[in-house]
């Protein structure tokens, strides 16, 4: 009896997790569905789901008016370029807070997840004008530093949290076997806080790749990444929703792509020492 | 010696006036409207003309906006030339952001820019954005719905018909709602229409001494006027309503009558997108009798910042995205109907261009918007659809949240109207008015 009940609970649960996942999911696939339709049927009322005349029409044209390679190269240089920056950062800032706390170690996180409190158009003057003085506007070198920076709380605080699971012990042992810093960050800490690091890595290439604010404010022509794709396909006046559905899926897919691959490492990544 | 030194001198001199000036690359920031991707097809002939090259940076309105007024407050120089409108030209050009463009050729022609496209890109006479196209609003109705309502729609007709008519063609059984107006919050959105429309019910929103005037009769006559028309005989929902949704609402054959953008006309006539392409005809905005039209007048026009290190290339594409030839050179691709429309009369004076269905109401309307001379009682402001300070895209954003609320039945339209008087009277004081 209590196993029937067991059985029927864990089916129950699977169905609601699906269907929330689905829920969750379902703007996504509202967008893939739609990049495939005409504009006539993007907008038809009521609207239809499956049974309509595919078209990959909505492909051509983006592929014609826009060079989605270079919006693709410049977001993948400035994902990747601002974590590799960030991580390289924000190790060694983890560490020292995690294995040696000073008094003040609580404060310094809040101060810096504070950063993340203020919204960002209440900076957007100052960098600007900051980006002009330097001649950032418009590089991709400016905008990796911003991304970084704006990313850089939440990797030390996720790192800090990961190496706060791995006992002190194991690192003074290897200062008594001689290590130094570096050995130690390098050889001992780093390998076992891999998966914390991995997932910290591939979440902040997502936020990245994703971040519309400033990679719209602070790009033209050249350093504008996928976002900027999409936003170009919005118009005032006249129907769009099929090409930019299909601008968006073309947008998403690498970073959806890299995220299936890798869902395992990250989840297991986000829940470790969850359960300590 | 000598000579031979002089004439090599004088040799080069020559040769250095007949070089031209260095390829430049433009970047150009511009919405993503069709005449403005079609721009983009076609930018190989000015290349090949110039050789100057073009990067496009192609955003939504609303950020294009935001970023080009950024960009030019801060000098900051991303952009050679800019898509601005009609509200932000007077504004930028009298700050001294944009390059006056008086000294543009004479086979240019910038007489034959239509006068009230010219007149509302000026300051103080000076052009400061070239237009690259203009529009009005006027009606576009069903003309089997009107047909089959006993009805028939005059060139010019009353907001009196206009709202008898509508009426008459709903049929909410069938989906089938008289009249769509634009209901979403905004200052380009239900602000522009209705801000247009109170124009003709002889409302204003300043008086002579820029004090607000949400609480005079004549705002109310109009806010009430358009509630109970749209309760009545709008479609449901209609205060998300924007131009594009009104737009698919009229292309699914469930509108009787929409008061929209001139340049709507191109995409209702559409076969490929409408199902009611055959069946649309065109009419003036309607008034009161009061002498004055509730259409507005807009162009999306092209200016250079201040500042730019590129202007004599920038002014080499302007003159050319603007020119008659440029009409023409569309013509030749695309057809006339594809031209971009209001902003030469020349075009309008083509016997071509004439066979266009929308054509002549086009021109009409545009021709009755008055930008100077907008309202039946007197204004200190330039402006239809908008006045023409800096505060207004603020002030109207929010006056256009109490009406859209008005709209969706959250408040009354004495509230709406009390709202909408307290906010910009406390605006324009801090503003300094």
């Amino acid at each position: 009896m209590a196993r029937k009940i067991t059985t029927r609970r864990k089916t129950l649960n699977t169905l609601f997790a699906w269907g929330i996942g689905l829920l969750i999911f379902f703007p996504i696939l509202w967008t893939i569905l739609t990049s495939f339709k005409t504009e006539a049927q993007a907008i038809a009322d009521p609207p239809v789901f499956l049974f309509f005349d595919w078209t990959l029409e909505n492909y051509a044209i983006v592929q014609e008016r826009s060079d989605y390679m270079r919006f693709l190269w410049n977001s993948v240089i400035l994902a990747g370029g601002s974590t590799v920056i960030g991580i390289a950062i924000g190790v060694p800032a983890a560490w020292s807070m995690a294995f040696v706390p000073s008094k003040r170690t609580k404060d310094i996180l809040m101060w810096m997840l504070s950063t993340k409190m203020l919204p960002a158009v209440g900076v957007l003057y100052p960098i600007y004008l900051l980006f002009i003085k330097l001649g950032l506007l418009d590089t991709r070198l400016g905008l990796t530093i911003v991304l970084m920076l704006i990313n850089l709380p939440i990797i030390i605080w996720m790192l800090y949290t990961y190496f706060k699971e791995i006992p002190g012990e194991i690192l003074e042992a290897a200062r008594m076997d001689g290590a130094g810093l570096k050995e130690e960050i390098l050889y001992i800490l780093t390998p076992m806080a891999i998966p914390g690091i991995a997932s910290t890595l591939l979440l902040n290439i997502i936020l990245a790749w994703n971040e519309a604010f400033w990679t719209l404010n602070l790009t033209a022509a050249k350093a504008a990444p996928l976002t900027a794709f999409i936003a170009s396909y919005s118009s005032p006046e006249g129907l769009f929703y099929a090409k930019l559905s299909a601008a968006s899926t073309m947008a998403i897919a690498p970073i959806l792509i890299l995220g299936w691959f890798s869902q395992k490492q990250l989840v297991r990544g986000l829940t470790f020492g969850a359960v300590k | 010696m000598a000579f031979h030194i002089r004439a090599l001198l004088g040799a080069c001199s020559v040769a250095a006036l007949c070089v031209p000036a260095a390829a430049e690359t433009l970047t150009i920031a511009t919405v993503n409207n069709g005449d403005m991707i079609r721009m983009q097809g076609l930018t190989k002939d000015f290349t090949e003309k110039t050789g100057h090259d073009v990067e496009w940076v192609t955003l939504e309105e609303n950020v294009l906006r935001q970023r080009v007024t950024q960009d030019i407050a801060t000098k900051g120089g991303q952009f050679d030339i800019m898509t601005i409108g009609m509200y932000e030209t007077p504004i930028w050009g009298k700050q001294g952001w944009l390059v006056s463009l008086d000294d543009l050729p004479e086979s240019y022609d910038a007489d034959d820019i239509l006068p009230a496209m010219r007149g509302g890109l000026s300051v103080d006479g000076t052009l400061y954005a070239a237009p690259f196209y203009g529009e009005s609003s006027m009606i576009m109705y069903r003309t089997d719905l009107m047909e089959k309502a006993g009805l028939e729609m005059p060139d010019a007709p009353t907001w009196e018909f206009v709202a008898d008519a509508a009426r008459k063609m709903t049929d909410k059984d069938n989906e089938i709602y008289g009249i769509c107006l634009r209901g979403k919050a905004g200052w380009g959105e239900n602000m522009a229409f209705l801000t247009a429309t109170s124009n003709a019910f002889g409302a204003r929103w300043f008086d002579e001494d820029w004090k607000p005037q949400f609480d005079s009769p004549e705002w109310k006559e109009t806010l009430t006027f358009y509630l109970d028309l749209m309760n009545e005989a709008g479609p449901p929902g209609a205060s998300t309503n924007g131009f594009n949704e009104n737009l698919s609402l009229f292309q699914q054959g469930k509108c009787g009558m929409w008061i929209d953008a001139t340049v709507a006309a191109s995409f209702v006539t559409n076969p490929d997108d409408s199902t009611v392409a055959d069946k649309v005809g065109f009419a003036l905005a309607p008034d009161t009798g009061l002498g004055k039209r509730g259409n507005w007048l807009w162009a999306w026009a092209l200016g250079i910042p201040a500042g730019t290190k590129k202007e004599a290339a920038a002014k080499q594409f302007i003159e050319w995205a603007t020119s008659k030839e440029y009409l023409e050179l569309v013509a030749s691709e695309e057809g006339w109907a594809n031209v971009p429309p209001g902003t030469r009369t020349s075009l309008y004076e083509n016997p071509e261009y004439a066979k266009v269905p929308f054509a002549k109401m086009t021109l009409d309307s545009i021709n009755s918007a008055d930008p100077t001379n907008p309202t039946v009682k007197p204004v200190p402001y330039i402006g239809v659809q908008f006045v023409a300070i800096p505060e207004f895209a603020g002030i109207a954003t929010q006056v256009g949240q109490e009406f859209s609320a008005a709209l969706a039945g959250q408040q009354s339209a004495d509230e709406a109207l009390a709202k909408a008087q307290a906010l910009t009277a406390e605006e324009m004081e801090a503003a300094g008015y």
